[in-house]
């Protein structure tokens, strides 16, 4: 069973994601920010992170980065997952190491069709 | 409804598009067609069979097609086809037709455009090792109403997420608004017609690819075997055809045999009627 992180602040979209991802057969850790999705992912590297980029403490940016320098940070799948829906914030992401990018509002289908994507189903 | 009038329904839609409605899909008509029924200004359902009864309103009738039809379309849907398509069908077309250097591709429903785009994609990735190829999409639909989408090139932000990688969204798309559009290039790439699959379709010309997924399934079996022969008979002897996952090519008087080793990639038989190479010039003044 492959594991994945979610990070956002919302408690709902965390849900909603948790909803979907279980029901992929994937298990499911949630963090409400980016200071504590590289605490979580420093005791143990999640396969995928479903990424949001607003958030209180530390931002979804400065957390790819941060991810992608830790010994082992580059293993996972990060999809980003942010109302963040223009061009220059998309190539931003993919330049700091994102693996897809959804753009919220989402649903089902796309989450099934970006994890497929970065091989996580 | 009454029941007569159910039983037209499902007789007018048979004869129209060949879509079989069988007693499971009947509570479809109630749904699909209430919004024409209003936007027509009719009082009800039955007012709609009785102006579809009278036949002098040919535009409804085409709304009323169009409603029934499924749209659902999704970019690179199934992901096998496509790979099917670079890794076996591309070499061998490219090996067979190096003296023509021409390739004809048909997207026989092609929906709002999802499919031909991701041909048209795949197709330019690959420029550099297709230079000096024509290869040619032609996209057939029965619905006029998707095909004007499809020809716009213009996608939700939901249909952008649907089985399209980020990296091809920023590659081959403009984002205009809450809305993404094709770059005019690959839009170029790909020729959007009316096409009703019940009625000739030998004005076409011959095809080396015919993509034809998930419209057979909505047949009944004489209109299945019917629609299969005649596109048989529009193909190239070597071939492809590809179906929907779900879908097979009937049974030992098929037009076509299954590929060994690839599901839902098909090939013609002999008994086909396959059509001979013919010159490029007499193939393209058909189409144009």
């Amino acid at each position: 069973m492959k594991h994945c992180l979610v990070v956002d602040d919302s408690s709902v979209i965390r849900k909603v994601a948790r909803r979907i991802l279980e029901g992929l057969d994937m298990k499911i850790s949630e963090a409400e920010n980016g200071q504590t999705a590289l605490t979580l992912c420093q005791q143990a590297m999640p396969d995928g992170i479903l990424l949001d980029w607003n958030m209180p403490v530390m931002d979804g940016y400065e957390f790819l980065n941060k991810l992608r320098s830790l010994p082992g940070g580059d293993a996972p799948k990060v999809v980003f997952c942010t109302t963040e829906n223009d061009v220059s914030h998309i190539a931003r992401a993919m330049r700091a190491g994102a693996d897809e990018y959804v753009m919220k509002p989402f649903d089902r289908e796309i989450i099934t069709s970006k994890f497929a994507e970065v091989g996580l189903l | 409804m009454t029941p007569a009038d159910i039983e037209f329904l499902a007789r007018f839609l048979k004869e129209r598009s060949g879509l079989a409605i069988g007693e499971e899909k009947r509570y479809l008509l109630e749904s699909r067609l209430a919004p024409i029924v209003r936007r027509a200004g009719l009082a009800s359902l039955p007012a709609l069979v009785a102006r579809l009864r009278s036949g002098v309103d040919s535009a409804l009738a085409q709304d009323v097609v169009e409603a029934m039809t499924t749209n659902e379309s999704f970019f690179f849907r199934d992901g096998a086809p496509f790979t099917q398509f670079t890794d076996v069908i591309l070499p061998q077309l490219m090996a067979a037709r190096a003296a023509t250097k021409t390739i004809r591709i048909w997207c026989a429903a092609c929906s709002t455009g999802q499919e031909p785009y991701s041909l048209a994609m795949l197709l330019a990735d690959r420029a550099a090792q297709l230079a000096g190829w024509k290869v040619e999409i032609v996209a057939t639909d029965l619905s006029n109403e998707v095909l004007e989408r499809a020809r716009s090139g213009l996608f939700t932000q939901f249909e952008v997420q649907r089985g399209l990688p980020i990296r091809l969204l920023l590659k081959h798309f403009t984002q205009e608004g809450d809305r993404w559009r094709i770059a005019p290039k690959l839009r170029e790439m790909a020729q959007f017609r009316t096409l009703n699959l019940l009625r000739d379709f030998s004005p076409l010309g011959r095809f080396d690819v015919v993509f034809c997924r998930n419209v057979l399934i909505y047949f009944d079996e004489a209109t299945k075997t019917d629609v299969l022969t005649r596109i048989g008979r529009q193909m190239a002897p070597d071939g492809f055809l590809l179906l929907g996952a779900a879908e097979t090519v009937l049974g030992g008087r098929s037009p076509f045999k299954p590929h060994p080793s690839h599901r839902g990639l098909f090939m013609p038989t002999p008994a086909s009627g396959a059509a001979a190479p013919a010159s490029s010039a007499a193939r393209f003044a058909v189409v144009r």
